[in-house]
């Protein structure tokens, strides 16, 4: 075959197959004695969960009022996702949002976005994503959701013996450079973190990987290894991220690192396009790429099982 | 129809130029000069411009991301621009500015003012 797409049959097997080596879902998260671990598929994971586990759930990247090509409708498709939840067998412990709530940091788009994701009724974590603090007096993220948080909407929280640290990669960020926590944050973090015990199962979640996925495109966080040198102590650490609206996972030492699918519209693997913009992909596959990640923490075990489990396939 | 309503849109953008070019003429010697720069494929493009002090930059995002173009230092920045939206900035004073996108950082461009040619006759 010469070409990538067939127009009369559609998106060829080839392209297909490209899309689905990245292709996630939700991720169902598994913290099991420490070091977290991805059990494959969402039936797999809610198998081997037992009822002493914590599992929550992962959802990123919404784009409430995003609607061009890419996907028209990212308000259906949040509600999908949302659907989607309430239908596991498992009712997760709480929810993080991982960023790029809104699209264009719009009063209505945070509104639309809160009447869908509250009828999940459960508890949702934010952090903000770059597309939440373009508003021009960068207020109405905070107002919203940084109640109790600290400078830009950093701040930490425990569950079940596990330290969640929700951080923000989105501000300040400088010319020619990732994204950036800054030195107010790194510090904030050393306070966090001091006197916990290296037992601590440590979840990590921010907007923009706090890993180098693919610089060229912005995807990777600068001053990041100062704050996973504070982690380094930890035996559990697990990163969980957006921004790249695709799963990618790393594991380095003690750390695995996560990145969750959108549930709005699709960007392309690292390089494979011109520019990481909204890609357009055939209408029947869109929710194959789209999705939410489950995550369980077991108790006695040394992983979180993280599942990605797609809209639809 | 569209192709009619495109021939008349055209057609009126062709008489505002002619309008509006006429309209400067008589003040040709003082005429304000415009350039234009587009973001595209998450860059600027052109990268680097040079222009004469008292140019007016027009950039125009053609992305389906929106962005920012944003001095490094401050000395000029805009909003969040959504697709087709526009930012415009006169520089009156020569130097070099530096500027990027606040929202994807690695996006960067410069732009080169000199001092205006006495008289234009550069031009």
């Amino acid at each position: 075959m010469t070409s990538d797409h067939d127009e009369t049959q559609g998106v060829s097997r080839r392209k297909i197959l490209e899309c689905m080596t990245w292709a996630g879902t939700g991720v169902l998260w598994t913290i099991a004695g420490g070091v977290p671990r991805s059990t494959g598929l969402i039936g797999e994971a809610v198998a081997a969960a037992e009822p002493s586990g914590l599992t929550f759930l992962q959802i990123s990247d919404s784009h409430v009022g995003f609607d061009k090509p890419a996907n028209p409708n990212t308000i259906g498709t949040l509600e999908e996702a949302i659907n989607k939840i309430k239908a596991l067998p498992v009712k997760p412990a709480f929810v993080i949002h991982t960023g790029d709530i809104t699209h264009l940091s719009k009063l209505s788009e945070f509104d639309d976005a809160d009447r869908i994701i509250s009828q999940a009724r459960l508890d949702v974590h934010y952090v903000p994503g770059e597309h939440d603090v373009i508003d021009p007096e960068q207020k109405l993220y905070r107002e919203r959701y940084g109640h109790g948080a600290k400078g830009a909407g950093w701040y930490s929280f425990d569950a079940n013996g596990v330290h969640f640290i929700g951080l923000v990669n989105v501000v300040d960020l400088k010319a020619g450079g990732l994204g950036n926590l800054g030195n107010d944050q790194l510090e904030w973090l050393e306070n966090d973190l001091r006197g916990r015990s290296a037992s601590t199962p440590i979840v990590v979640f921010a907007h923009i990987p706090l890993w180098s996925v693919y610089p060229q495109w912005g995807w990777g966080t600068d001053d990041a290894a100062r704050a996973l040198d504070q982690l380094k102590r930890f035996g559990s650490v697990t990163v969980l991220n957006g921004h790249i609206h695709q799963v990618m996972q790393k594991v380095e030492g003690n750390v695995t690192f996560h990145t969750a699918m959108s549930t709005a519209f699709v960007q392309p693997a690292p390089g494979a396009q011109p520019s990481p913009g909204p890609m357009k992909v055939a209408d029947d596959k869109l929710r194959s790429l789209l999705g939410i990640t489950d995550v369980t923490f077991k108790r006695g075990q040394q992983r979180l099982a993280i599942v990605d489990q797609p809209l639809q396939g | 129809m569209t192709k009619i309503a495109k021939h008349i849109r055209v057609a009126a953008i062709l008489a505002a130029t002619v309008f509006a070019a006429a309209a400067t003429l008589p003040a040709a010697s003082a005429r304000a000069p415009e350039t234009e720069v587009k973001i595209d494929n998450f860059a600027f493009a052109p990268q680097r411009i040079v222009v004469q002090a008292g140019t007016t930059v027009t950039w125009i995002n053609a992305d389906d991301a929106p962005h920012t173009v944003a001095s490094s230092t401050k000395v000029f920045k805009s909003g969040a621009l959504d697709t087709e939206d526009k930012f415009s900035f006169t520089f009156t004073t020569p130097g070099t500015y530096e500027y990027f996108c606040s929202l994807h950082p690695h996006m960067t461009g410069t732009v080169v003012v000199e001092a205006a040619a006495a008289g234009n006759a550069a031009q």
